[in-house]
């Protein structure tokens, strides 16, 4: 099994935005992998773009950091000029330009998504070539695949906060569980009015899907607990 | 490894360098779009499809935008290159209204402006990969054309794209009429579009209809076709011969 450690680094990766009634939350697994090996287990693949746009990176590690590091610096400028904060519509637009330009070059999909005070939580999809599509919801990344499915039947309009952030975890876990490409743990941006909520869902705090099993320390504990003793009650 | 420069100026950001660019193949993708003159104007359908490669993958795309008072585009192919046209035809609009002197655009201009610009890109080998349907109505008079990737462009009674070539052309030819109400009109496209949902499989079952007239451009809201899969064949096709299909 060749590892091609000069594999360039990619982010298989599963990613998701979804709008709820007054937001967004949007999610991603934390696997960076060059070819075969993971070169990092726990990356932060949701990257600010200012204080109220996030975006979700996937595809080439290297060309959708390059990427948002410009539109930050952009949007950081047009901040300035505009003497409000950037719309989420503006923030697409951005990623749009340098997705659309260099489509040639570069192999990121990236999910665009925050709050502003005219439209309230917006999630833009921008896949290869550049294309820009508004949605309700988001999925991207070779994990996707296996989640077109689970939103088709799962997804429904005007989800509070809770649900919103429970079915985006449910979806990474899911796609995790499938995708080669995707692992390690569930990073959430909550985006709202109130203003940005991060959090960190690893391994063990994850529903067991088929064929997974309750992780043990080791066999010897099963052993143990599988030998006939009292039951402590 | 080179570091290039952006140079900001005001529309895209290009490198220091100029990297010879050109688009080898497209990414998100929409399929036929089928249209024909009629009594009134120009009638025009597309289904609401992004496809990327096989996944059907966005469910919710307008391929079909109003162009100024008088024309209508639709568009199959590269999606974003559909939006950099319409970006284009955008600033054309503009620059046109900003003469304030009574005269806009109509469908004849557009489709020459869109005919130069695949016809360039081709040349430069970077086509944008579209093939556009532009339909118009101006002082009466009804106007349909279309233009593909390589610049190829013509006008016609009725015209289609990609899969709509092989299937909705030979039923046009066979149905259409100078003198077509709009009810006939919309019933011979739906027929159209309901064979293309049977046998293009990037074809999805939501669409639109568009109409323009002298009055101006509309497109219907997004709806379904109903289909038919009741031919006593269809039900116990390999009865005689098991392992067919």
């Amino acid at each position: 099994m060749d590892l091609n450690l000069d594999a360039p680094h990619s982010m298989g990766t599963t990613i998701i935005g979804v709008t709820y009634n007054g937001g967004v939350v949007l999610g991603a697994d934390s696997r960076t992998s060059t070819g075969m090996y993971v070169a990092n287990r726990a990356s932060d693949k949701i990257t600010q773009l200012t204080d109220n746009v996030y975006v979700c990176r996937s595809g080439s590690a290297a060309d959708s950091q390059v990427v948002s590091d410009y539109v930050r610096y952009f949007l950081h400028q047009h901040t300035i000029q505009l003497g409000q904060p950037a719309t989420v519509k503006v923030s697409a637009n951005l990623i749009r330009m340098l997705a659309y330009n260099n489509k040639n070059m570069l192999q990121t999909g990236l999910i665009v998504g925050g709050w502003d005070k005219y439209e309230g939580g917006k999630i833009y999809g921008i896949p290869l070539g550049g294309t820009v599509v508004e949605q309700p919801f988001a999925i991207g990344g070779s994990g996707s695949s296996y989640l077109y499915g689970f939103f088709d039947q799962a997804w429904k309009e005007n989800m509070t906060k809770e649900e919103a952030e429970q079915l985006v975890v449910k979806a990474v876990s899911l796609a995790i569980a499938r995708d080669g490409a995707s692992g390690g743990v569930v990073r959430t941006v909550i985006i709202n009015s109130e203003g940005v909520t991060r959090n960190f869902y690893p391994g063990d705090k994850l529903q067991l899907w088929h064929e997974e099993l309750e992780p043990q320390n080791s066999l010897l504990d099963i052993l143990n607990a599988a030998s006939p003793e009292p039951m402590a009650m | 490894m080179t570091f290039t420069i952006p140079i900001d100026n005001g529309d895209s950001v290009k490198t220091a360098e100029a990297d010879s660019q050109r688009t080898l193949y497209p990414y998100v993708t929409g399929t036929s779009i089928v249209a024909i003159k009629y009594k009134d104007g120009v009638l025009m359908a597309s289904d609401m499809g992004g496809s990327y490669g096989s996944t059907l993958r966005y469910k919710n795309i307008e391929r079909m935008k109003a162009i100024g008072k008088h024309s209508l585009l639709g568009a199959s192919g590269e999606i974003s290159d559909f939006q950099e046209i319409l970006r284009y035809l955008d600033e054309l609009v503009l620059n046109d209204n900003m003469w304030d002197d009574g005269n806009s655009l109509g469908p004849k201009e557009v489709h020459n402006y869109l005919t130069r610009v695949m016809y360039n890109r081709r040349n430069k080998f970077n086509p944008l990969w579209n093939t556009l349907v532009l339909g118009g109505v101006k002082n009466g008079e009804s106007y349909l054309g279309m233009v593909s990737m390589i610049g190829v462009s013509f006008e016609d009674n009725h015209v289609a794209t990609g899969f709509g070539n092989h299937l909705a052309r030979p039923i046009l030819r066979d149905e259409w009429r100078a003198d077509l109400s709009f009810e006939d009109g919309v019933k011979l496209l739906e027929k159209c579009m309901r064979v293309l949902l049977y046998r293009d499989r990037s074809a999805i079952n939501k669409l639109q209809i568009a109409k323009i007239t002298e009055e101006g451009v509309t497109v219907s809201q997004p709806y379904s076709l109903k289909t038919f899969w009741e031919f006593k064949a269809f039900n116990n096709p390999t009865a005689g011969a098991e392992g067919s299909w």
